[in-house]
């Protein structure tokens, strides 16, 4: 049976999908690929200098595309085009069915047929149910949501805490240096 | 609110088939009954939505879901097909918020205070948790720290 009692924000390890310095601050965003609010947010992190991880919280009655586009991630980063993928999806989030995961495939130049396969694995839906886990049992009830500083930020985060984080406040030193992929 | 180690009082919800459903209801099965304000509000949806991706957890620890709130049955119903979502829906709206007072989390504003009460399968609240605020969305995380109790 599966733990879901309450937990902190799990530490990020070698699973987590990680980009930017490795000196800087650390944010775990908990998000969904059909939620435009995380959208947005993505595209902020994107501009900033944080070093961000990124957590699936698909939650299919909400969105019931964002439980196969977080496996379509997923199976993007086996052939290593994760943070493509997540680009490619967040930009058009009006087309998630499965000819337009195939054309975001087709556009990475990810080999369409071990795509489609893993997508649909143990493995891959595994993966994504970890990072929702970890979400429940951190208290996460909504995307997106912010683990920053300590903190978590449901919705929409404040622009000052980005900021703040980006000038070096708050910054958490409890993480070992990670891979990025 | 209703405090755990008090038994749970007589109450009578109505069920989306017309049937009742009453504390004997309760016995022989944890029940958690998830107290919510309103029937297609923001945070209500949320929640409803949020718990139901969890349900299968909940009923692997032997326990299950139940929404309460003081809509009208057909309201709930609409409610729960629009989600999706799976959990049954359980209605206090005649005479108007009862049970809700029967347990403790009648909101002064004429609904249900947003709250979570587990039941052993004695008839015994187990746990129970209220939200500081009608609209904070308490995490499904507490449904199981208070199962695990």
């Amino acid at each position: 049976m599966t733990e879901l009692g309450s937990a902190p924000v799990s530490p990020l390890g070698p699973e987590d999908h990680v980009s930017g310095p490795a000196s800087a601050a650390v944010v775990i965003e908990y998000a969904d690929f059909e939620c435009p609010y995380c959208a947005v947010l993505s595209a902020r992190l994107a501009a900033t200098s944080l070093r961000r991880a990124f957590r699936h919280f698909p939650v299919r009655s909400s969105h019931p595309r964002a439980w196969p586009a977080a496996c379509a991630a997923e199976a993007a980063g086996l052939q290593g085009r994760f943070w493509e993928m997540h680009d490619l999806l967040f930009a058009d989030q009006g087309r998630l069915e499965d000819p337009h995961l195939w054309q975001r495939a087709r556009e990475l130049e990810l080999d369409l047929e071990r795509f489609d396969e893993d997508r649909r694995s143990d493995e891959v839906i595994a993966r994504v149910r970890r990072d929702f886990e970890s979400g429940i049992r951190a208290g996460v009830v909504t995307t997106p949501t912010v683990w920053a500083a300590g903190v978590l930020h449901p919705g929409k985060i404040d622009e000052g805490v980005l900021d703040r984080l980006g000038r070096g406040a708050g910054r958490d030193t409890r993480y070992h240096p990670l891979r990025s992929d | 609110m209703i405090e755990p180690g008090s038994p749970a009082p007589e109450f009578t919800l109505a069920r989306g088939d017309g049937e009742k459903f009453t504390r004997a209801d309760l016995e022989g099965t944890t029940t958690v009954l998830v107290f919510y304000p309103f029937a297609f509000s923001p945070v209500c949806t949320d929640q409803l939505n949020l718990y139901h991706e969890v349900r299968d957890e909940v009923a692997a620890r032997g326990a299950t879901l139940y929404g309460v709130s003081c809509d009208a049955t057909w309201s709930q119903t609409a409610f729960r097909e629009q989600l999706g979502v799976a959990i049954e829906q359980l209605s206090d709206f005649e005479p108007k918020g009862e049970t809700c007072r029967a347990f403790g989390v009648y909101h002064p504003g004429g609904f249900p205070q947003r709250a979570l009460v587990i039941v052993d399968p004695d008839g015994v609240v187990k746990w129970s948790y209220q939200a500081a605020s009608p609209g904070d969305l308490p995490g499904a995380n507490l449904i199981f720290d208070g199962l695990a109790t």
